[in-house]
């Protein structure tokens, strides 16, 4: 049955999600900002440590269903419809994003890196590495989007894998517990040769060489690590240490590592989603002040601009939260969502940065001033439409499945 | 309030799955097949709209009392109706569902009096047109603000005033006339029947929609009787016409957008240009994946705002926001459509052209095709 209002179970994680967000975050999201580079903020422990007790609530996706224990009811029919862990996924992150995106990221123990672990790791990783909060390390200076490229190696040697590279951007890179480290273990392969592997902190031979200043997500630290004959367990390595031997398999086994994006690639909308409805609250409370008040009276062109960019706005916002709210729907129904990960991705992070942007413009001098959010959303938004794929790979891979092209036709 | 205990699902229901079946196959194989013939031909072929009573449009809709099948009020069935026939054709959709409208607004608003004496004659297995005037020939035209009058005098009211792109005016059995009540200042909606006195048509000319019989109607001194002003003492909600017609007309620009998208992919797959598809470039790879965002978008709008009007719930915000979203972004694929092709698809051998003017109406019409 075509429905797409809420069951009570997901408003109540979106209820629970919101009060934390406006009782924790919103108060100390402009400190943290100012601070920028400092240790794990002190008022995130207690609340990381609650969710931990609840049972680990998915926040940044593909987690399974965790705390409950009588799986016998909600799950009876096979073939019957769920709402399940990621749609609370997207419930929990747009809420916690809208409080702070950059206080969400650095709550201990949601890192990319779990994620990658909840979707690829064996059981006995996951029972390892599950308690660490993991960050996720791709991207190098001299490959971004291009994931494929990476160049820092992993060599066995007996019983351990040596690390060697540079590895730049990593979200919690500095505040985790460990790293999942993306690396080839033979260039010339391509991108079967590509593995994760779970780097421990303080191993020998990983050094955090800076966190980046940033514009936004100032919070949120974002490291570059140096990986010197960095020497880890035969065990750490997430999936299959085999590198696939024809054409075909290889392309399939790097799909396998490109899935965690299925999952995640949602969550990363629901951050703009939640961020841009911030904002918009944030400027329709300024805008009703001043005695504009857009109640969908009066047809778009005879409303004033104002109230018109308000629903403009609103429309591509709700456009947004559904594309966002399906793909995680399709995730949570075994049904392949590759494309409608991208798509909502796609929407969501460009919409996210268009409408803190028009907010910060719309409300003038209180947009742009440091006394209200809406210039923090602002900063805070240009990331959400870069990180975990940018709007340009989002529409490569909405493309290519559209066009039923390769990665060699449609470069 | 909603009820919680749904989960939130985007599934079909069995019967829906069904008729959704038998309507694309109509839409995709008869109403594509004749879309362009009927667009140059500037009305629709003799003997198209009773193949659309087929279907069973109407008569679903009118309780089984009357006449009909008593399938109720189900705006979601309506909606994927509106797309699937919008997939073939954009006018002849909003055409086939005109009747439609006059049928759920009175079913909505009207007392049971009228609703047996205006839905009986409807209830039939041919086609028999019945529309809503709403609209008015003038810019920044605002549903609420009307200037057609409907005064009383003696107990009856005689209506005054000129509409604008009414639906198959000119054949339409019943014309429901949204008029403004002197004295009263409120809308209200009546039921004039044709060839009533005073009456009278002239075809509009549109940039698009051409099949689809749109008529300036002239009210002079119409007299309706007191028991024809729809729902008797009862305000006449005319948010909800507009909401519900704004729901109508979108999903049917989500047919037509998704039949552009369906026309361009494999044109830019089979298009050669310097040696290789040109849809291995970025700039025309990206514009289709963007088609592709926005009509689901568009598509979930509709859905999202269909569903909350068949719950019973509150709608008028959802299906506000569903038509400002759609009005932009059909158009934006409409006009990409034409750009994806080209020259050609500048010329009217290809299909993307009307679909450009058709889809241009979606920012414009008022009170058709309401579900």
């Amino acid at each position: 049955m075509i429905n797409l209002e809420l069951p009570q179970k997901l408003l109540t994680a979106q209820q629970m999600a919101h009060q934390l967000a406006k009782g924790a975050f919103r108060p100390i999201a402009r400190k943290y900002d100012k601070i920028e580079h400092c240790p794990t903020p002190e008022e995130l422990i207690p609340i990381s440590q609650m969710m931990r007790a609840m049972g680990g609530q998915a926040v940044l996706g593909g987690k399974k269903e965790g705390g409950k224990k009588d799986g016998s009811k909600s799950e009876a029919a096979a073939d019957s419809v769920k709402n399940g862990a990621n749609l609370m996924g997207i419930m929990a992150t747009t809420e916690m994003a809208w409080g702070c995106c950059g206080l969400m990221l650095s709550l201990p123990g949601v890192g990319l890196g779990n994620a990658a672990i909840d979707t690829v790791g064996t059981p006995e990783q996951k029972e390892k590495f599950g308690k660490l909060y993991c960050a996720m390390a791709i991207t190098e200076p001299g490959c971004g989007s291009d994931s494929a490229a990476v160049q820092t190696t992993a060599k066995l040697d007996g019983d351990e894998w040596v690390i060697n590279g540079e590895k730049i951007f990593a979200t919690a890179g500095d505040r985790g517990d460990a790293v999942v480290v993306w690396a080839t273990l033979d260039k010339s392969l391509g991108k079967a040769a590509i593995k994760s592997f779970v780097v421990e902190k303080g191993t020998p031979g990983m050094e955090v060489v800076r966190c980046e200043d940033k514009m936004g997500l100032r919070v949120s630290d974002t490291a570059a690590i140096r990986f010197h004959d960095c020497r880890i367990p035969k065990s750490n390595i997430l999936g299959s240490p085999e590198i696939a031997a024809d054409a075909e398999a290889r392309k399939k086994a790097f799909g396998g590592v490109m899935q965690t994006f299925d999952n995640t690639r949602p969550m990363v909308a629901a951050m703009a989603l939640g961020v841009a409805r911030g904002a918009l609250e944030i400027t329709r409370e300024l805008l009703e002040k001043e005695g504009v008040n857009a109640d969908y009276s009066k047809s778009l062109y005879n409303s004033s601009a104002l109230e018109a960019e308000i629903y403009r706005m609103e429309a591509n916002l709700e456009g947004a939260r559904l594309l966002t709210l399906k793909a995680a729907w399709m995730a949570d129904n075994k049904q392949p969502n590759s494309k409608e990960a991208s798509m909502c991705k796609a929407k969501a992070g460009r919409v996210g940065n268009d409408i803190t942007l028009k907010c910060v413009e719309i409300c003038g001098a209180l947009g742009y001033s440091e006394s209200w959010l809406l210039e923090k959303l602002a900063r805070d938004s240009k990331i959400i439409d870069i990180f975990e794929g940018t709007q340009q790979i989002q529409q490569l891979i909405v493309a290519r499945h559209l066009l039923g092209k390769s990665s060699s036709e449609l470069k | 309030m909603a009820n919680t205990e749904h989960l939130f699902d985007l599934t079909l229901t069995e019967e829906q799955r069904i008729t959704r079946e038998s309507m694309r196959r109509f839409a995709g194989a008869e109403v594509r097949a004749i879309a362009r013939a009927a667009d140059e031909a500037g009305a629709a072929p003799a003997g198209f709209y009773d193949q659309t009573a087929a279907l069973g449009l109407s008569l679903l809709a009118i309780p089984e009392a009357l006449g009909g099948a008593g399938a109720g009020r189900a705006p979601i069935s309506n909606v994927l109706a509106a797309e699937d026939l919008g997939y073939g054709d954009m006018s002849l959709a909003i055409g086939a569902l005109t009747p439609l409208g006059f049928i759920n607004t009175v079913l909505d608003q009207g007392t049971e009096d009228q609703q047996e004496r205006f839905l009986t004659p409807l209830a039939d297995e041919t086609f028999v047109a019945a529309t809503i005037a709403l609209m008015e020939p003038r810019a920044t035209f605002e549903p609420t603000d009307l200037h057609t009058t409907a005064r009383k005098e003696n107990g009856r009211y005689v209506l005054n005033g000129e509409k604008s792109m009414v639906a198959l005016g000119d054949t339409a059995r019943f014309i429901l006339v949204i008029a403004n009540v002197e004295g009263e200042n409120v809308p209200a909606a009546f039921v004039v029947a044709q060839g009533s006195e005073g009456v009278s048509f002239e075809k509009e000319e549109y940039m698009g929609l051409r099949p689809l019989s749109l008529q300036r109607v002239r009210l002079q001194n119409v007299v309706v009787a007191e028991q024809d002003r729809l729902g008797g003492d009862k305000p006449f909600n005319l948010q909800r016409l507009v909401d519900l017609s704004n729901i109508g007309l979108c999903a049917a620009a989500v047919g037509c957008g998704q039949a552009v998208l369906d026309y361009v992919i494999p044109y830019v797959n089979d298009r050669i240009a310097f040696g290789e598809p040109i849809s291995n470039r970025q700039s025309v790879a990206f514009m289709v994946a963007n088609m592709a965002i926005e009509l689901d978008a568009m598509r979930l709008m509709v859905y999202r705002a269909a569903s909350r009007a068949e719950q019973g719930l509150e709608f008028h915000q959802q299906a506000y926001l569903c038509r400002v979203l759609c009005a932009e972004r059909s158009m934006e694929i409409g006009t990409n459509g034409v750009q994806l092709l080209g020259g050609h698809g500048f010329t009217r051998e290809h299909p993307v052209e009307m679909w450009y003017r058709n889809l241009r109406a979606v920012g414009i019409l008022l009170g058709v095709a309401a579900v």
